[in-house]
């Protein structure tokens, strides 16, 4: 790792110790809160409509814990069971109490405040004395401050035991910094146990996600064959029974009037050419055939070629991917793709294809404007829902004046050995 | 002049024997399959094969893999790639090898049949005939042609299609002296030497336009 990484890093913990002692504190008047709604449930039902108000405080000091132990690299799934549709008092209360994660995060209130307090004045102790010795004791010298000390010389009685503090400092401050991101993993770790939907509730998140991707795809795949039956049933069919009315006229008019059949045949030529340029069309929509022909690389690529944007591909999928797969990894970058050409105004565009640990990764890059947003258009969204339907995910960074990268994860198997052009190398 | 015909559908194949022997081609052979077309080029070695891109067993881009290892084995065999739709990334791998003798057409074509012929016909003489399609993909995407005027970009179009001065010109009523008068220009913005030779220019433009 570059040097500036190590520091970056150990600057991000720090501040995020900083962050979780701040967080820490409010752990103890929710506690006190939720003991307080708990009791004063029999009494006159005050707990009825605390206890919610409470328990939404909670979790949503918990969710700021576990949004800070994913970003130092532990995402923690919520675990929590879906609202009931009702908004009654008693079915409310009941949904909440029942909860085994109400309890798990009650149970975490006072544990997580000991450890996001003390692993936090931890990290952030450290390096502030690393620091001391580095710019504060010179200045106590100068400054002539009676008897003091730093690190293992104590009393400091001569300038140059005095300047000895600032490799002392240096030394501890690198420790400091090196020693944080632990320190914070430990805290993630230990919001994890707490926080962590358990196995049982894990299963129900997961049926969920699964019942509400498995209907979105549903709806998808419904539209998509009325869209397609449509465009048959008001296109290609309609020309052809037009083709063969055309035919029909000028059989009829070949002996009588030659001239007027070969104009009718001419048109039926033409009115077959469209037919096929609407099929060819259809076709693409569906599954492209460069696609089912060189697969996801070869069909990158081709997108590549057609994009007014200088485009780069790298790939190193070496193999096929299921063919559902692979049709949503397509549309998915090609939507990316057409989001860059249309809206970044960006001067090249790069995508990486590459696949490991049973993970199929796509990223696209450009270097335009920047500020893509997710809720702004109904683009990015369906690349969402489509990958979702795969367990996939999408992430998107684009802040104001660019770069936009759009990094979009698959989890899928590699089948057959990938067919090799034999051109490749033109 | 011999033809080797590869597609799988026996209605097409037998359409495309028909319309090539009415215009006095003998047919030497017409496989239906990927792994036989390759044998039957290497053998037969004909003036010109015309070969759909998708073909059995694997359905995928066989036909196109067998016309270019045939152009490998031997060289410049003029090849006349049919497809149900057309891919730039295909025409670029066909024109690799720089020999000329290469066409790449949608197989809609194929009902223009006069058209059709001559593609084969210059084809076979080793020339070139790329779809309008493959090329009015390249020509759109591609920037410094806004160097070009509108008149010298139909002209880069029909001559990367592979047509002759003589057919621009027919085709956009102009004189054949224009033609070259728009084709030196278009070499000049382009950075391109110029060159007589027909299907050296096509190689030259798809070249460029690939980059």
């Amino acid at each position: 790792m570059d040097s500036r990484d190590w520091i970056r890093d150990g600057v991000r913990a720090v501040a995020g110790g900083v962050l979780s002692v701040a967080l820490a504190i409010t752990n103890i008047p929710l506690f006190v809160l939720f003991v307080v709604s708990l009791v004063l449930t029999p009494v006159l039902g005050i707990g009825l409509v605390l206890l919610p108000l409470v328990t939404a405080l909670i979790r949503l000091r918990a969710r700021l814990s576990r949004r800070l132990a994913a970003t130092f690299g532990m995402p923690i799934a919520r675990p929590y069971r879906p609202a009931p549709p009702s908004r009654g008092l008693l079915v409310r209360y009941r949904w909440i109490i029942t909860d085994p994660a109400t309890w798990r995060d009650f149970a975490w209130l006072l544990p997580g405040a000991v450890a996001g307090l003390v692993l936090g004045v931890l990290s952030l102790a450290v390096p502030l004395y690393g620091v001391e010795g580095i710019v504060l004791l010179p200045l106590w010298i100068w400054l002539g401050t009676g008897e003091y000390g730093y690190g293992v010389i104590w009393p400091i009685e001569t300038v140059g035991q005095g300047f000895l503090s600032l490799p002392q400092g240096t030394v501890i401050l690198a420790i400091g910094l090196a020693m944080a991101p632990y320190l914070r993993r430990a805290d993630a770790l230990l919001t994890r146990l707490f926080l962590a939907p358990t196995r049982n509730a894990e299963l129900r998140l997961r049926v969920s996600h699964l019942t509400t991707t498995r209907a979105e795809n549903l709806d998808s795949q419904a539209a998509e064959l009325r869209r397609i039956e449509r465009d048959l049933h008001d296109g290609a069919q309609a020309r052809l029974v037009s083709l063969g009315m055309t035919i029909g006229l000028a059989e009829e008019m070949v002996e009588a009037d030659p001239a007027m059949a070969r104009k009718l045949l001419a048109e039926a030529r033409e009115t077959s050419s469209d037919a096929l340029v609407e099929l060819r069309h259809l076709v693409r929509g569906i599954h492209p055939p460069v696609l089912a022909e060189r697969g996801l690389e070869g069909a990158v690529r081709a997108l590549a070629m057609a994009l007014p944007i200088p485009t780069s591909v790298g790939a190193a999928v070496p193999g096929r991917l299921d063919t559902p797969v692979e049709s949503a990894a397509y549309f998915a970058v090609a939507e990316v793709l057409a989001n860059a050409a249309r809206h970044s105004m960006a001067r090249s565009v790069q995508v990486q294809l590459w696949h490991s640990d049973g993970k199929l990764t796509m990223r696209v890059s450009d270097d335009g404007l920047g500020g893509a947003d997710p809720a702004g258009g109904t683009g990015l969204r369906g690349i969402e829902r489509r990958l979702a339907a795969f367990d996939g995910t999408m992430s998107l960074s684009s802040p104001p004046g660019g770069p936009t990268v759009v990094t979009m994860e698959l989890p899928c198997a590699l089948s057959s050995p990938k067919i090799t052009p034999s051109s490749e190398t033109a | 002049m011999r033809v080797v015909i590869a597609e799988d559908h026996a209605l097409l194949r037998d359409g495309l024997t028909r319309l090539l022997e009415a215009y006095d081609f003998e047919v030497v052979a017409a496989v239906d399959n990927g792994p036989s077309l390759l044998p039957a080029l290497v053998e037969q070695k004909p003036d010109v094969a015309v070969v759909d891109v998708r073909l059995p067993p694997t359905f995928t881009d066989e036909g196109l893999q067998a016309a270019i290892a045939a152009r490998a084995a031997v060289p410049g065999m003029p090849v006349l790639v049919l497809s149900q739709h057309v891919e730039p990334l295909y025409a670029r791998e066909l024109l690799s090898d720089r020999k000329g003798g290469v066409g790449y057409l949608l197989k809609d074509r194929v009902s223009h049949v006069a058209q059709f012929i001559d593609a084969v016909r210059r084809v076979a003489a080793g020339g070139t005939a790329m779809d309008p399609e493959v090329v009015g993909q390249l020509l759109a995407r591609h920037q410094p042609l806004a160097a070009l005027t509108a008149r010298e970009r139909e002209v880069l179009g029909l001559m990367a299609e592979g047509r002759s001065n003589g057919a621009i010109a027919g085709k956009l009523f102009i004189g054949e002296k224009a033609v070259s008068k728009h084709i030196s220009s278009i070499f000049t913005k382009l950075g391109l030497p110029p060159s007589d030779d027909d299907h050296r220019r096509v190689l030259a433009v798809l070249a460029y336009l690939n980059v």
